[in-house]
């Protein structure tokens, strides 16, 4: 579990040889305030659509950087899985999606007190990108922003 | 590869002054990538908060996500893990 050897051989082999992009320096935002008066948005990378929206491109050579708004009140159940890897189960989040974007769980904290507020809306990439250029230069810095001018305080991010 | 987009799609909102908890499937990963804050999970791909419909457990992980803002202790890049 959480190792490379849940993978085949040959994807083995490309994570091994793959050229990790390190962050350099690392940034680092303090919580400013209580988590009970924050206002919180999730990201995933499991590459979730809503139906309406478009899948991310399964085709496009080192993946797809482009991103989709998946509204806070947005139900759980319609979300449609569209990522492209088939080097990892899908059976566990198609069954539910909170496994790997936890709207309902985060409703549970607000309605707990132990967060202040959803966000108005939660980021959906495809993270199978292994050209990371163009995401780091152009994708993230616009999806971000959308996020400050949002108010958002805190962000918790999903791989899968 | 889903592990180093969501550390770098971190590092970006840190850098705007949102602050993150990225979890982690692959330990090697979050070593070389160096997310600022990141909860690394013994949880096998596609299954990053445990297990599906079961929300205490699924819960549990955030939980752990939540702790790691709110300790002072903390230096960049912060690497915890699940369970701890």
């Amino acid at each position: 579990m959480g190792d490379l050897s849940e993978f085949s051989l040959k994807v083995q082999l490309f994570l091994r040889a793959y050229r990790w992009r390190r962050i350099d320096p690392v940034p680092w935002t303090p919580l400013k305030k209580p988590l009970s008066e924050c206002r919180v948005a999730l990201v995933s990378s499991a590459g979730f659509v809503l139906p309406g929206q478009e899948p991310f491109d399964d085709k496009k050579r080192g993946g797809d950087s482009s991103f989709r708004e998946i509204p806070g009140d947005a139900v759980v159940a319609a979300l449609v899985d569209t990522h492209r890897s088939e080097s990892f189960d899908h059976s566990g989040m198609r069954r539910d999606p909170n496994l790997a974007l936890p709207i309902d769980r985060l409703r549970e904290l607000t309605e707990s007190g132990r967060i202040g507020q959803i966000n108005q809306r939660h980021l959906s990439f495809m993270g199978s990108l292994t050209a990371t250029g163009a995401f780091v230069r152009d994708t993230a810095p616009a999806a971000a922003k959308l996020l400050v001018e949002d108010s958002v305080n805190v962000a918790l991010l999903v791989p899968v | 590869m889903c592990s180093q987009a969501v550390g770098l799609f971190a590092a970006e909102l840190e850098r705007q002054g949102i602050s993150t908890v990225a979890i982690q499937l692959l330990r090697q990963v979050a070593l070389r990538v160096r997310p600022p804050r990141a909860l690394f999970v013994p949880f096998r791909h596609g299954y990053p908060l445990d297990a599906p419909d079961e929300p205490g457990r699924q819960t549990a992980v955030l939980e752990a996500t939540l702790r790691m803002l709110e300790d002072p202790c903390l230096k960049p890049p912060a690497l915890k893990d699940f369970p701890g």
